[in-house]
């Protein structure tokens, strides 16, 4: 029985279906939160770090698992693992900023300002590092960064839309900010962890 | 300037998760239990005090426009050395605290300091301003922690110490993620409310 779960949860659909709603980053595993109440207040920034974050979680869960695979397995230096993914992440979003720069103007100019901030962001290092915990496989590591990233998006736009719409609500001086922010975060939280019970992990 | 009045500063007007909201991630994720907060909170000390040391002992030679790139190798190093301390010495609170302990690399707090503290003061202060915000952490943690795990499981068990228990109907709903988004909010808008009211009264 335990077999037949472990092959069933292994398939790319599961860990796609996983990665977005099941394990969702923000409210499940509180991965980005810096982002998560810091670019919600109006939905076009929200949609533009979220473009940022889906791009360069798909491009590190690739590119470290490359790095991991062939360079630091063969070599026995998998304690440097750590330092090297962070110096892997924060040289591609320099590159994707070259790049972006040069050749695709339209979308440097709404993604620029957020890029910076994904070099510090925990949901990107989350993602390299839980694929190396889990020992997922080339395919599976690239599946789960892309679901890692649509599942972010996803609530980022939701938590957006909510805040967007609750500006003109009369809420008492104290709970305003933060708190607000925190408390539609519980409402939102209480929804995703019901997929819990759709596919017992 | 005096060392004591750092040492509380960052305990109260500089507290890292109500004063500064430096590294909230870590805070909410495993505040399941005080025992996960206290491993938590002892891992970051640890890191948030020798990368203080080491940044204030080398901030004449690091050169600032590169800085950023060399505060965080010196912090990786640190939270290699923690990440590997703790799967070796204290198995469970490694399993409990997962990917969190490698993360601390990119926690807000620890470069926070760096650029704003350690940058620009000497040892001996870098160390005592690191020890204060290690404290406010530990305590946010401790409180954070404690409330999760008693209206969750009815009673505190820390290191194997029943600490306390009370007669209730355990609510599972405060273990589980959103308990952590709604103790928090709840924490900060008393907090919000406590300054308010401060302020109205000073001025």
């Amino acid at each position: 029985m335990q077999g037949v779960v472990k092959v069933v949860e292994e398939t790319l659909f599961a860990i796609f279906m996983n990665g977005i709603f099941i394990k969702n980053f923000l409210l499940i595993q509180f991965l980005g939160l810096c982002s998560f109440v810091g670019v919600t207040k109006d939905t076009k920034s929200a949609a533009g770090m979220s473009g940022a974050v889906i791009f360069v979680m798909a491009m590190a869960a690739t590119a470290s698992y490359l790095m991991y695979a062939y360079i630091l397995i063969p070599l026995k230096l998998e304690f440097l693992g750590l330092i090297s993914f962070i110096v892997v992440i924060a040289a591609l979003v320099q590159l994707v900023e070259f790049i972006l720069r040069k050749h695709v103007t339209p979308l440097y100019r709404s993604l620029g300002i957020y890029l910076p901030l994904i070099t510090t962001n925990c949901a990107v290092l989350g993602v390299v590092l839980l694929n190396v915990m889990k020992e997922y496989d080339f395919s599976q590591s690239v599946v789960f960064g892309v679901a890692a990233g649509i599942g972010y998006t996803i609530v980022m736009l939701m938590m957006s839309g909510i805040r967007e719409r609750s500006t003109l609500v009369n809420v008492p001086s104290a709970v305003q900010g933060l708190p607000h922010a925190f408390l539609i975060a519980t409402m939102l939280s209480m929804a995703f962890v019901n997929y819990f019970r759709v596919i017992p992990v | 300037m005096n060392a004591l009045s750092e040492f509380i500063r960052g305990i109260t007007k500089d507290n890292p998760i109500f004063g500064l909201v430096l590294g909230l991630c870590p805070t909410l994720a495993v505040t399941t239990s005080v025992e996960n907060g206290i491993g938590m909170a002892a891992g970051t000390a640890f890191v948030l005090i020798c990368s203080n040391m080491i940044i204030s002992l080398l901030r004449k030679q690091i050169p600032a426009s590169v800085r950023l790139p060399i505060f965080i190798i010196i912090i990786a190093t640190f939270v290699s050395i923690v990440d590997m301390l703790m799967e070796a010495y204290t198995p469970p609170l490694y399993a409990a605290l997962g990917v969190f302990i490698p993360l601390i690399v990119v926690n807000c707090i620890i470069i926070g300091r760096a650029e704003a503290y350690a940058n620009k003061n000497n040892v001996f202060y870098s160390l005592i301003d690191a020890l204060g915000e290690s404290a406010g952490f530990l305590l946010v943690l401790m409180l954070i922690g404690g409330i999760r795990e008693i209206l969750g499981t009815g009673q505190i068990v820390t290191f194997g110490y029943h600490v306390v228990s009370i007669p209730i109907n355990p609510a599972t709903f405060m273990i589980m993620p959103p308990g952590a988004f709604l103790t928090i909010g709840i924490l900060m808008a008393i907090v919000n409310y406590q300054k308010a009211r401060k302020l109205a009264r000073g001025g």
